[in-house]
């Protein structure tokens, strides 16, 4: 298969990459990247591990081909901290023990930045909503809930 | 309980938090290995036939393929979880029994062409006459499984303590309930995957998505015949495990194989509808529940029968079978019960242990017939269950032994928690409130297979500058918090703050524990990392001592500094000492106590290297009946909830609005991973109870093998959840500590269908609770009036 040049700019920085027309958003990101935080669960879009920011809008990774990222802004889990500086969600996360097995961790916590980021002050149906499409066997969700408004509640002290 | 912990009993964050937040935790495909063949699984496509050839050549032939196996290839050994029942072979020999079972396996430079090389392979079958329920496999002339299992009944149980006839003579209403849940998939998100390396020593290293690298190396080392201590199972960060991972899958056993064939590391990883043709998880259970009752609701008599639809291999059957009865002999006073139990075989995937195991949908029938019962003598159903229950000192009449049981704290605490006396009966139309019990074991009290074993041992070293000291466990973090848990328990034995503990586990070179299952790590492996830790601290203060001249029982340590009772001791000496060999350090020790680090260090120029062991095996329990080792354990937990429920009347739609949850967890560990655990186990209960139902076609295929078609609960579908955390103090728990991983999850089942009777007057009997369901139930109720 021939394969395609595209741009790429991940996390901010900027990647030419030649990529396999049906390579998807997700492999382009574990495997040529190495950014393994990207989880796959199911690769149908059943389950949200793979979740990822596109241009800001959270979409599964494995249901976009690394093509149609082409020359578009892709924030994976390693983009959040500051060096050693955590982002007030994964933060919240720790201190309210919302990561069990952590495989849902890190599109969970993109799909709350996603959210926060555009309704920097949601009630708790808009971040059950927000997430929504990101499954978690282990916690029941309480816990995530309560993760994501209490960092709202600090992003918007700051 | 009075003694004053510094670590244990904190809400301190987990240790792996951070690499889980950040992306830094690695799971077995985050890990990279280089020259990595890609496995794949040929899998049968009929749920039974005869294998009449098996021609792999073509796919031999396919460039990239590096090896093609089938059941000519490796040895003919039976495996499987218990050596009762090894039914298994690597890859079927002359007949597939169920959609899903292995028939050859390709390593390949890439997946795609792996799984190219799969199409390429030519299976002859002669299709066989199959049986996908429990009734079809117990008919007269039904096609046989397994010809060892003519009948298709893998294990039966016949079991009866006290006398149930008399019980019955002596009870004033009896009453018998059916009951009937449905497979359940675990749906951990992460699918089961093994990488296997075979090194130039010969050794073979498994990468596994794994509950326990124990059992795995030796089910390997056994099929394999490779010599057990050159078979090494480590287990990186697992996405998930809640039973299903509790065995050797072909993952790990095709990967080994594959990688001895071609002598490069190979990934067999399974999809996620490969997930669901594996199966291994909640069996479907039919229970018959017959039970006697005074008239002031003393419970007298249980004689219960229950079918389990197994599918076509044993896997936890065995124990799944016994549990499912034992399980009932507590937290409530039995005095005589009676119980038949058959697992029987189908062409269909083998289900095995999932979390609560075989006691789950038991315990969702008896608790739903207390209901039933409590309404017939008028009794508040929270009353009926005060009257019955145990306490501590109470031994169950299988010989169960209550060494802590906080049973009617629990009932208290949910019954206050949710208001319960100003809602029950009181509710609106639609509305209803409902309330049940649970009761778990807090770790088997035997390995799996018969040995004298230690369940755990754990070594713990201290670095040689004195600083941190390190956990060495083959205890599996599967994301429960296993590594928190004794990272803290370490911390608090030693008397040194966690953040001077590092630790490694879920390695089978770290020494032996048998796993995360059965709710044992807490307790098991907690001993051991206690035992080790307070090693640690002798040895430590025994340096110290001589070299203070003082006796050793003068010396104590928390929140690692020394603590010296009696006159005050002058150590300047030993403290210019520890800064002389530090010079040029900025943080010298100071202050009026000395450090642990410091202490540390003096114990290493005197000794070498301080390590401390400890190790765990439960006493000897139980009774001598066949089976009695089903259901022991050196602790039992418990747990009760209440849920409220609204029913909409014209669709039949339940929603759950609200959970109150009370555990016994003896001593919380760590708070809020107790929580933690009781809400995790609430959405698993919720699921099973409300929508999880694994389907199959007419010709045994999985017809929803997908996570969008198999609904598991999501943030939309929970309630609000209130966790209260009840602390009996278990004697023989570490700190007193016990389970709280599956106990948990018992009440959830039966406290949502007594909600909806609260709320409607019907009982469910079959799960899941849709909206059918319930309409129906509703219309006939309607119909009865009429």
């Amino acid at each position: 298969m021939e394969k395609i040049r595209i741009e790429l700019t991940v996390n901010g920085k900027q990647h030419d990459l030649l990529v396999a027309p049906n390579r998807t958003l997700a492999q382009t990101l574990r495997e040529d990247l190495r950014l393994t935080g990207t989880k796959q669960g199911c690769e149908v879009g059943d389950c949200g591990s793979c979740t990822v920011l596109l241009d800001d809008v959270p979409v599964n990774s494995c249901l976009v081909l690394a093509v149609q990222a082409a020359g578009r802004r892709v924030t994976t889990i390693e983009g959040l901290a500051q060096g050693n500086e955590l982002h007030p969600i994964q933060e919240a996360m720790i201190q309210h023990g919302a990561i069990q097995c952590g495989f849902c961790t890190p599109g969970m916590i993109l799909s709350a930045k996603a959210l926060l980021d555009r309704n920097p002050d949601p009630d708790a149906g808009e971040i059950k909503d927000a997430l929504s499409g990101n499954l978690c066997r282990c916690t029941g969700y309480q816990k995530i809930v309560e993760a994501v408004q209490d960092a709202a509640a600090k992003m918007g002290r700051d | 309980m009075t003694q004053k912990f510094n670590v244990i009993g904190s809400r301190a964050p987990r240790l792996d938090a951070p690499d889980k937040a950040t992306g830094r935790a690695c799971y077995v495909d985050d890990i990279e290995f280089p020259h990595l063949l890609e496995g794949a699984i040929l899998q049968s496509p009929h749920a039974h036939a005869r294998i009449l050839s098996i021609d792999t050549s073509a796919a031999e032939a396919l460039p990239g393929v590096a090896a093609v196996i089938t059941h000519r290839d490796v040895p003919d050994v039976r495996y499987g979880v218990s050596p009762a029942r090894y039914d298994e072979t690597i890859f079927a020999i002359d007949k597939v029994r169920y959609v899903g079972d292995e028939v050859a396996a390709v390593a390949a430079e890439d997946l795609d062409t792996a799984m190219a090389a799969l199409e390429l392979i030519k299976v002859e079958y002669e299709v066989l006459p199959h049986v996908l329920t429990v009734d079809e496999a117990l008919a007269e002339g039904a096609p046989v499984i397994h010809d060892a299992f003519p009948g298709n009944i893998c294990a039966e149980v016949h079991q009866e303590f006290g006398d149930v006839a008399a019980g019955f003579a002596e009870s004033d209403i009896i009453r018998t309930d059916v009951f009937v849940n449905k497979r359940q998939d675990g749906a951990f998100i992460e699918p089961h995957r093994c990488v296997a390396v075979y090194d130039n020593f010969g050794q073979l290293t498994l990468t596994s998505s794994t509950q326990v690298p124990h059992y795995v190396q030796r089910t390997v080392a056994m099929v394999t015949g490779i010599d057990v201590g050159k078979v090494r199972v480590k287990k990186p960060y697992v996405g998930g495990g809640f039973g299903p991972k509790a065995e050797a899958t072909p993952c790990d056993i095709i990967s080994a194989f594959l990688a001895i064939k071609t002598g490069r590391p190979v990934r067999v990883a399974y999809s996620r509808e490969q997930v669901f043709l594996h199966c291994r998880a909640r069996h479907q259970f039919k229970h018959v529940m017959k039970t006697g009752f005074k008239k002031d609701g003393t419970i007298m008599a249980l004689d219960h029968q229950c079918w389990l639809e197994g599918g076509a291999y044993s896997s936890f059957g065995i124990a799944t079978v016994y549990y499912a009865g034992s399980l009932l002999a507590a937290p409530y006073k039995l005095p005589n019960m009676k119980y038949d139990g058959w697992r029987v075989y189908t062409n269909k995937p083998a289900c095995g242990a999932q979390r609560g195991h075989g006691g789950v949908a038991a315990r969702a029938c008896f608790e739903q017939q207390l209901d039933l019962i409590a309404k017939q003598l008028d009794m508040d159903p929270i009353e009926l269950r005060l009257k019955n229950i145990m306490t501590a000192g109470d031994v169950s009449c299988n010989d169960l032994a209550m060494s802590s049981l906080g049973m009617k704290e629990c009932i208290e605490a949910v019954r206050d928690g949710s208001t319960w006396r100003d809602k029950r009966g009181r509710l609106p139309k639609g509305k209803g409130i409902g309330m049940a019990s649970g009761f778990f074991v807090s770790g088997a009290g035997y390995p799996i297979y018969r040995s004298e074993t230690y369940h755990c041992t754990v070594t713990i070293k201290v670095q040689e500058d004195g600083g941190t000291v390190k956990v060495l466990t083959g205890a599996a973090e599967i994301g429960q918090g296993s590594d928190t848990a004794m990272a803290m328990i370490a911390a608090e034995a030693i008397g040194i703050p966690l953040d001077r503990v590092r630790l490694v586990s879920g390695d089978t070179d770290y020494g032996v524990d048998l796993g995360a299952y059965s709710s044992r790590t807490t307790l098991m492996t907690g001993h051991a990392t206690k035992e080790a830790g307070e090693a640690v601290k002798d040895r430590v203060l025994t340096a110290l001592a001589e070299e203070l001249g003082i006796e050793r029982d003068r010396l104590d340590m928390a929140n690692g500094l020394v603590e010296i009772s009696g006159d005050p001791v002058d150590f300047s000496e030993l403290r210019t000492k520890y800064i002389k060999e530090h010079r040029g350090w900025s943080d010298h020790p100071a202050g009026d106590q000395i450090t642990f680090t410091e202490a540390a260090r003096i114990a290493y120029l005197k000794y070498g290297t301080v390590v401390g062991t400890g190790k765990y095996k439960p006493p000897v329990l139980g009774g001598k009946f066949k089976g009695a080792a089903v259901g022991t354990s050196p602790a039992y937990g418990c747990s009760a909830q209440v849920a409220e429920v609204t029913v909409d009347l014209e669709t039949g739609q339940v929603t759950v609005d609200s959970i109150t949850d009370a555990h016994d967890c003896g001593k919380a560990v760590n708070l809020t991973s107790v929580e933690a655990q009781m809400e995790g186990s609430v959405s698993m209960g919720l699921g099973e109870a409300m929508f999880e139902e694994v389907k199959f076609d007419d010709q045994g295929r999985v017809l929803n093998a997908s996570l969008g078609e198999y609904h598991i609960p999501t943030v939309l579908d929970m309630p609000q959840m209130s966790c209260i955390v009840v602390e009996s103090g278990e004697p023989n728990g570490p700190f007193g500590a016990k389970e709280v991983g599956e106990g948990a999850i018992m009440p959830t089942i039966p406290a949502i269908l007594n909600a909806v009777h609260d709320a409607t007057g019907v009982t469910i009997t079959e799960l899941p609770i849709t909206p059918e369901r319930v309409l129906k139930a509703l219309k006939e109720k309607e119909q009865e009036k009429d």
